[in-house]
């Protein structure tokens, strides 16, 4: 039996049945799992998907953090699981403390949808294991508040212990360090603005995503045989 | 006792604040060439009931940093006025 991700659905999450459909095309059983959800059972790995959770009232993931849904989240990923947050969830998981920092408005005020390239700086996380380091993918963004900020401190962490796994070729929102994604001490939990879902065929421009989601598919797995 | 509470949060200084900057770029062209540093923030109200005004300061300051701001990026400042003293309908 394949893995099996699960998609949470917030209210105003929008890209759930485009991550579910990249996930099936990348090989694994993929359901939606509404935010109400206070256990994941028999789920393998757990996607926030992109989209505007709770309106993105307050600020972009901050009240999604109370969904009930997100305690069952943090005890998955305290317990191996691998996580992944994909633009809106990125910003989820920086809200939650699940991962370091915030994601502020861009650079410029400009809200951004175009492709974008960007390089594999670490394969020590769920998404990049099984790339090669340096890899250039095209992926697409679509946000307003998409710049990576995090204090010098937790800069030198994430350098030093190499989580920073994705960085933009060309920087095109202010992020710190070119950061485009970046991954807890363990690897299992993992954010980025870019949407491989939306760069998962050929037909859709780019199929780069693919074997981002193919590695967290393969993560999923080993937690499934476990 | 409850006390009425204004919180304002604002980007920390040093972090970009594009919102601001962009509102004073727009700002010579309606002749305010006088004004300068402008910061753009968010402003919060709400009651709350407590036995003493310290108390009141202290809940306040607490919703402000596990909700209203992000202390990663934001910092708050709190005004607290007492609304209705004990006994009194408020």
């Amino acid at each position: 039996m394949s893995a099996r991700v699960g998609v949470v659905v917030f209210p105003g999450t929008n890209c759930e049945h485009d991550t579910v459909s990249a996930f099936e095309r990348a090989g694994a059983t993929a359901t939606l799992v509404w935010h109400t959800e206070e256990r994941l059972g028999g789920l393998d790995a757990v996607v926030l998907p992109g989209g505007f959770a709770h309106g993105d009232y307050l600020r972009p993931g901050a009240i999604a953090r109370f969904s009930p849904v997100m305690d069952a989240v943090a005890r998955f990923a305290a317990a191996g699981g691998p996580v992944l947050g994909i633009c809106n969830g990125f910003q989820v998981l920086t809200e939650s403390g699940l991962l370091p920092g915030a994601l502020v408005k861009n650079r410029g005020l400009r809200f951004l949808c175009a492709p974008s390239r960007v390089r594999v700086t670490s394969v020590s996380s769920v998404l990049t294991c099984g790339l090669a380091p340096g890899t250039e993918l095209g992926i697409p963004v679509n946000h307003f508040s998409g710049s990576y900020f995090c204090d010098d401190r937790t800069l030198a962490e994430l350098r030093d212990a190499n989580r920073v796994v994705l960085r933009y070729v060309e920087n095109p929102n202010g992020s710190i360090d070119d950061i485009a994604g970046i991954t807890n001490a363990e690897g299992n939990v993992v954010g980025l603005m870019p949407h491989p879902e939306r760069a998962s065929d050929v037909l859709l421009g780019s199929a780069d995503g693919l074997p981002l989601l193919r590695a967290l598919v393969a993560a999923a797995a080993d937690v499934h045989a476990a | 006792m409850r006390f009425a509470a204004r919180v304002e949060v604002l980007l920390r200084p040093g972090i970009a604040d594009p919102e601001g900057a962009t509102i004073e770029r727009a700002l010579p062209a309606l002749g305010f060439h006088d004004v300068h540093q402008v910061r753009a923030g968010r402003s919060f109200r709400f009651e709350v009931d407590a036995a003493d005004e310290l108390t009141a300061r202290r809940r306040a300051e607490d919703l402000a940093r596990q909700l209203l701001a992000n202390p990663v990026i934001e910092d708050s400042e709190l005004v607290l006025t007492v609304q209705a003293p004990a006994g009194e309908p408020s």
